[in-house]
């Protein structure tokens, strides 16, 4: 290191690989994985259950403080979860910079949407 | 930018297809139905935040042939999803990656996804309802 240089080599490595962050989307697939498995079984059950009930009592069983969390526990996780693995994808085959860019945006945007709007109507059923 | 002499790693055109490429791609393929799948559960939650005659547009389009074959479609790929996802999960932990282990936990993932879409279905029905 020069005298004029004060950068450490940590300081250069920073946002070039790993520097301790590089297995963030790793581990966060995982995580959120992991999560899924209990929640995904536990959806398929409700989802049984909402199809052979009507209006009333499809509102009642989201209105449960109990089916209302673990919903907004599933949708949160789900829709992190996807954004992470069609991020993925489309690093693997899209090959054109702009457009590539555009559909990362896009997932990104898309998924928080459908999270918050899912999230909100669970909200409005739960205190309804 | 990489040097273009640079050597590549063989790509799916260069190997000899094999079962277990194929549940790779089932995977991914699962995923992203599943991704634009999740746009259903939106609908229906929204619907039903909105009132009867939006939860009932909702039902009719579920119940309809089209949203049948799309319900069947997404129960497939949410149970093979998550049967090959909890594969996944072993090998993190590192198991099994041998190649025998491999085929086998591909059938047991195959199957295991078929039966619980099967029982789903039964259930929807033999015990009725509308979606």
């Amino acid at each position: 290191m020069s005298a004029l240089e004060l950068k450490t080599p940590l300081k250069r490595a920073r946002g070039w690989g790993s520097a301790r962050s590089g297995t963030r989307h790793f581990i966060l697939q995982r995580v959120t994985a992991v999560a899924l498995v209990p929640l995904a079984l536990w959806l398929l059950w409700i989802a049984l259950r909402l199809a052979r009930a009507d209006y009333v009592q499809a509102r009642a069983l989201v209105h449960d403080p109990l089916h209302a969390l673990l919903l907004t526990a599933f949708v949160l996780a789900a829709f992190w979860h996807a954004q992470l693995g069609v991020q993925v994808v489309i690093e693997d085959y899209v090959h054109t910079r702009w457009l590539e860019i555009t559909l990362q945006l896009a997932v990104k945007f898309l998924c928080a949407l459908g999270a918050l709007a899912s999230v909100l109507a669970i909200v409005r059923i739960a205190l309804g | 930018m990489p040097q273009l002499a640079r050597p590549l790693s063989p790509h799916i055109g260069i190997y000899r297809w094999q079962w277990t490429m194929t549940l790779s791609i089932l995977h991914r393929a699962t995923g992203i139905a599943l991704a634009v799948g999740t746009i259903l559960l939106v609908a229906l939650l929204l619907s039903l935040a909105a009132g009867p005659a939006a939860y009932a547009r909702v039902q009719a389009c579920c119940a309809s042939p089209f949203g049948q074959v799309l319900l069947l479609g997404w129960t497939w790929s949410l149970c093979y999803h998550l049967c090959n996802g909890i594969r996944h999960l072993a090998w993190d932990v590192g198991w099994g990656f041998e190649i025998a282990r491999g085929r086998l936990t591909g059938w047991i993932a195959i199957g295991a996804s078929l039966l619980l879409t099967l029982a789903i279905w039964a259930c929807v029905f033999v015990r009725g309802g509308a979606a």
